[in-house]
């Protein structure tokens, strides 16, 4: 067999299941893939050969003892920024580049203990912080579509080597849109579900109250798989909700008639790129057609989106990262003078300039003097744009839109301008202010270059998002497209 | 709004993040540029909303007083760049 | 000119939990360094910090101890500074929402009037760790094992005046984290420790002046010496001509002085905001009415109890509840004897005297309630005087035994046998016939100097009221 990278998660599993094809088989093609492919896309940042093999022969065993968990046996990768015990968790920083972590992330811990195969981990902006992939200790991440393109950010490395097909799927997080907005440059279908309801333990933190995981993958179908296993209560998680156990896949195949998607006037407004605009409007009159009614609806607080995010993501780092010091791990500077010294110079030259610039916006808007202004006042609003959801959600089912207002940008195109860089975030970040699951699915090309079309649900309504996503992958095929170059 | 040098250098002690002086102007104008979309916020009258915290509302869950952590201080200390009979070193702190 | 001295107290309360406030790492004192700080209290990246019920239990029985309002609803939020034995760069506490709000303590003064302090808030937050500065070569050695330990920081009003107030209410405070189990107490291992604020201003004046704040004071004795040392310092400064400035000191024991914290001059912006890692903290009504049943008879409650029923003086009902262990001490006494006044009279007598020249706490005290009881008991039924009592506590304190085994073997049983006591009452009548006749002529002062002597030839072991009677009976003769 030559072609498994042509094959969904779920059709890969299909076949361990059912002893076609053993997980050492699977593991070897794909680590022979990164091998010949992730050169080109400098989408992980370690390759972890020897765990993939060993965990892929304790995957064997369980699957010829009848072990029926759906993914065991299955490769995959993680982004960088979940700790996985006994290999190098970097964040994408020079800051960590030398951290084996002594623990797992409790999302690694449910991928390996549901006995999926774990390849390596992948590349990622700096902390998660920025669009592009750019801000990486270790190299931009190039798109598969166009390799003078950007993945997007910050969960560039698992959107591009899924989109590669060097990897069937792979985990990511989004703080901002950093799940959605690299699937849609790329192509590929990701969600982020509802906040708290993938533990946090053990992700390394950007925004706590803005930061949740999910997976990254060729359809709603497999990202419902791995969604079943990356969920569920984590005592160790505070802001972890304690709510039965769900079968992502149960509802997938619901007929979509009298579905209401509500569509948000301030998401098709000025700054939205023709050509995606086109793909997005024919994505609507798919669903149309699939007896879905289209609503026109207001969000009138979600231009304020941006600078409301700006405030809160960076105040909430700037202490989130105070850990990073150079006293107990990570990297510490060359013969310090002082303590002061210490701190200043190890994480001066430990964290790249996105970070920094970071740090110090979100250390103003908390100092004394400015808390009310910005923290505070982006508190209020956080507010209003969360109600104008909750009302949006009595009259609609789900909010359909542009995941973002242009294709994947060129390298170096943004990196110099963090402004227009934080407005390719415009239609993804008011989701996690609101806290609501939202993902994005491939819905065509504009020039050339894939489009992601947006749905977002209400709280916990993550079965209706991923049912909404695939009944339109079972009447296209865009999900099903290979980057040139990576058949 | 917009920041000068002197604040930006004083941001950045308070965030003890060494700046080299050639990227000061750099940080002061992109910091600058940043607290302009903050602007936006102004326009909108916000005195009896409530501030969001949390984007779920629920309440803290409480822990059970039980000792379930063991002595891992080698397994730690494996990862710390100086370390002696047990204790991290820093340069001397002086009070 | 004359000076007010205005202070106020913020006093750390370190919870008796058995693991810490946000981790499940042990609290126990005296460990090997780091041996007790897990990956949350390190804060490796990626940890996240869930709370203790217990310290919300003891900051609940505490705010209902003062007479505050426990908040329905309180919130953690995030100090940012970097220090070394702050391994997150910032302390989770409370800030805008703390979980204790206004109560009160009351303190009693010399002339036996009581004074009511007021008690600001009292807030949960986590300990830091600890830093050694010796045997590194110029560097300094971090142990975390005390990080995330629960406090409980108690703020008070500026309502005290004086070193004596401070030192009265640090006490009464101490008293009652004890009461209520709530911390062990230990003042040397800094379970309990204090900053103090203080100022000065001239009597009269309505503002306050400027206040210096002394961190990190861990004994009773330490912040008396350091209030006065401050205030003297403040006072005199100002005659000087000079001006006192808001300033951290620190109080050094060896030197008896305080000096200014230069490392804390920088000035502080905390950056406090809401800890987005934690959820608001929800206490419901029945939850506590459910705590304020279970807690244990407070000092002021027990204090009334001994006035009312055991007929004790406010004085020596305020000594015997000053601790939860000397009023179980006392109250063990009591139930073994049935003698009240003897016991509160002994215990607040001879035993706290002992205590004090030893340095030591009831708890400490080398003989127990039991003991001590058997030897009141002895004074009861007449087997030893009073005199001979100090004589036999003295042996059972040097761990000669009980009471009667010391009696024993010491010989100092009391004669009660009228015609050895007789014989010598004889003798010294004989001895001394001038004084005797002088007593008898009506000169009954020389009655205490026969009595003297008898008991004297008895070395004490003849009862005074048997040998008084005895030469009353020789005068009629």
């Amino acid at each position: 067999m030559s072609d498994f990278h042509t094959l969904s998660l779920s059709d890969l599993a299909g076949l361990l299941q059912a002893g076609e094809v053993s997980s050492q088989q699977l593991t070897e093609y794909f680590l022979a893939r990164i091998k010949q492919y992730d050169d080109q896309l400098n989408s992980f940042i370690t390759v972890a050969e020897q765990q993939a093999m060993q965990a892929a022969e304790a995957a064997d065993v369980r699957l010829k003892n009848g072990h029926t968990d759906a993914l065991c046996g299955v490769p995959f990768a993680h982004k960088d920024i979940f700790c996985s015990e006994g290999l190098r968790t970097s964040c994408g920083s020079k800051m960590l580049d030398n951290f084996i972590s002594p623990y797992d992330a409790t999302v690694v811990h449910q991928l390996k203990q549901a006995g999926a195969v774990m390849l390596g981990k992948t590349n990622m902006d700096e902390f998660a912080m920025g669009s592009s992939n750019e801000t990486s200790y270790y190299g931009v991440v190039r798109n598969p579509w166009n390799l003078d393109c950007v993945p997007g950010g910050s969960s560039g490395g698992s959107a591009a080597s899924v989109a590669a097909r060097i990897i069937p799927a792979a985990t990511g997080t989004d703080t901002g849109g950093s799940i959605r907005q690299p699937a849609a440059l790329c192509g590929i279908t990701g969600i982020k579900p509802t906040y708290g309801t993938v533990s946090r333990y053990g992700m390394i933190a950007f925004a706590s109250s803005l930061d949740q995981a999910g997976p990254m993958a060729q359809s709603a179908e497999d990202c419902a798989l791995l969604l079943n296993v990356m969920t569920g209560f984590d005592e160790k998680d505070s802001t972890s909700l304690e709510r039965d156990k769900e079968d992502y896949t149960h509802a997938l195949n619901l007929p979509l008639r009298g579905l209401r998607i509500g569509l948000p006037k301030e998401f098709f407004a000025e700054g939205m790129n023709v050509a995606v605009d086109a793909v997005i409007q024919q994505a609507l009159q798919q669903y149309k057609a699939m007896g879905a009614e289209l609503v026109d609806i207001e969000l009138p607080n979600s231009h304020l989106s941006v600078p409301v995010y700006y405030v809160v993501a960076p105040a909430e780092c700037s202490a989130n990262l105070s850990r990073f010091d150079g006293v107990r791990y990570g990297y510490r500077c060359e013969h310090p003078e002082n303590l002061t010294d210490l701190y200043e110079r190890s994480r001066g030259e430990g964290f790249g300039a996105e970070v920094k610039r970071r740090i110090m916006v979100g250390t103003y808007a908390l100092s004394a003097g400015y808390y009310d202004a910005y923290y505070l006042k982006a508190q209020q609003l956080r507010h209003l744009i969360s109600d104008d959801f909750k009302q949006a959600f009595e009259t609609v089912d789900v909010i359909m839109g542009p995941t973002t207002p242009g294709t994947a940008f060129r390298i170096g195109e943004k990196s110099d301008d963090p402004i227009s860089m934080y407005l390719s975030d415009i239609y993804t970040i008011a989701v996690n202010l609101a806290g609501l699951p939202g993902m994005s699915i491939p819905a065509g090309f504009a020039n050339n270059m894939p489009v992601g079309l947006q749905i977002i649900g209400n709280y916990f309504d993550e079965s209706r998002l991923l049912n909404v996503a695939h009944q339109y992958q079972q009447g296209t095929d865009w999900h099903m497209r290979i980057p040139k170059g990576f058949e | 709004m917009s920041l000068d040098a002197d604040q930006v250098k004083k941001i950045a002690h308070l965030a003890r993040l060494k700046i080299d002086d050639t990227d000061v102007p750099g940080y002061v104008t992109n910091l600058s540029n940043i607290l302009e979309i903050f602007e936006q916020m102004r326009t909108i009258d916000t005195a009896n909303v409530t501030p969001m915290s949390h984007p779920v509302e629920a309440v803290q869950r409480l822990r059970d007083d039980e000792v379930r952590e063991t002595d891992q201080r080698d397994v730690f200390q494996a990862l710390a760049p100086s370390t002696e009979n047990g204790l991290y070193l820093v340069p001397r702190v002086i009070e | 000119m004359n000076y007010e001295t205005v202070i106020g107290l913020e006093i750390h309360v370190q919870l008796a939990t058995k693991s810490k406030i946000f981790s499940a790492a042990s609290t126990a004192y005296g460990a090997a360094p780091n041996t007790q700080a897990c990956a949350v209290d390190l804060a490796l990246p990626g940890v996240l910090p869930v709370l203790n019920k217990e310290a919300v239990h003891m900051a609940t029985k505490f705010g209902l101890a003062i007479g505050a309002e426990v908040a329905p609803r309180s919130v953690f939020a995030r100090k940012n500074y970097f220090y070394p034995d702050l391994p997150k760069g910032y302390q989770i506490s409370q800030f805008e929402l703390p979980i204790v709000g206004t109560g009160h303590l009351d303190i009693e003064l010399k002339g036996g009037e009581t004074k009511r302090i007021g008690v600001t808030r009292a807030h949960l937050e986590e300990d830091a760790g600890k830093s050694l500065h010796e045997d590194f070569a110029g560097m300094t050695g971090i142990d975390l094992n005390r990080a995330g330990t629960p406090l409980l920081e108690v703020v008070s009003e500026p309502d005290m005046r004086s070193a004596e107030e401070a030192v009265a209410y640090m006490k009464k405070m101490h008293a009652l984290v004890t009461y209520l189990e709530i911390c062990d107490g230990n003042m040397q291992e800094g379970s309990f420790r204090c900053d103090a604020n203080v100022s000065v201003r001239p009597v009269g004046q309505a503002e306050f002046g400027a206040r210096a704040e002394i961190k990190n004071i861990n004994s009773f004795r330490f912040v008396e010496r350091a209030i006065n040392y401050e205030v003297e310092r403040q006072i005199d400064l100002i005659e000087e001509g000079g001006v006192v400035v808001q300033e951290t000191r620190l109080y050094d024991a060896d030197r008896d002085e305080t000096r200014s914290m230069r490392s804390k001059e920088e000035a502080n912006d905390y950056r406090y905001f809401p800890d987005p890692d934690l959820l608001p903290v929800v206490i419901s009504a029945e939850y506590l009415e459910q705590v304020r049943a279970e807690l244990p008879e407070l000092p002021e409650e027990k204090k009334q109890r001994y006035i009312d029923t055991f007929g004790l003086s406010p004085y020596d009902a305020a000594g015997l509840t000053a601790s939860r262990e000397l009023a179980d001490y006392f109250e063990t006494v009591i139930e073994k004897t049935g003698d009240v006044r003897l016991s509160a009279n002994w215990i607040s007598g001879e035993m706290s005297a002992r205590l004090n020249k030893d340095d030591l706490s009831i708890a400490e005290s080398k003989v127990s309630a039991e003991a001590f009881a058997g030897l009141l008991l002895r004074i009861k039924d007449n087997t030893i005087s009073g005199k001979i009592a100090k004589e036999v506590f003295e042996a059972m304190w040097n761990g000669e035994g009980s009471a009667d085994a010391v009696i024993e073997v010491k010989g100092l049983k009391q004669i009660t046998d009228t015609g050895a006591i007789e014989s010598m009452v004889d003798e010294v009548i004989a001895n001394n016939a001038g004084q005797f006749a002088e007593l008898k002529s009506g000169k009954d002062k020389l009655m205490g100097f026969f009595v003297g002597q008898v008991l004297k030839a008895s070395k004490g072991k003849a009862n005074p009221a048997q040998v008084n009677e005895l030469i009353r009976k020789k005068l009629q003769d």
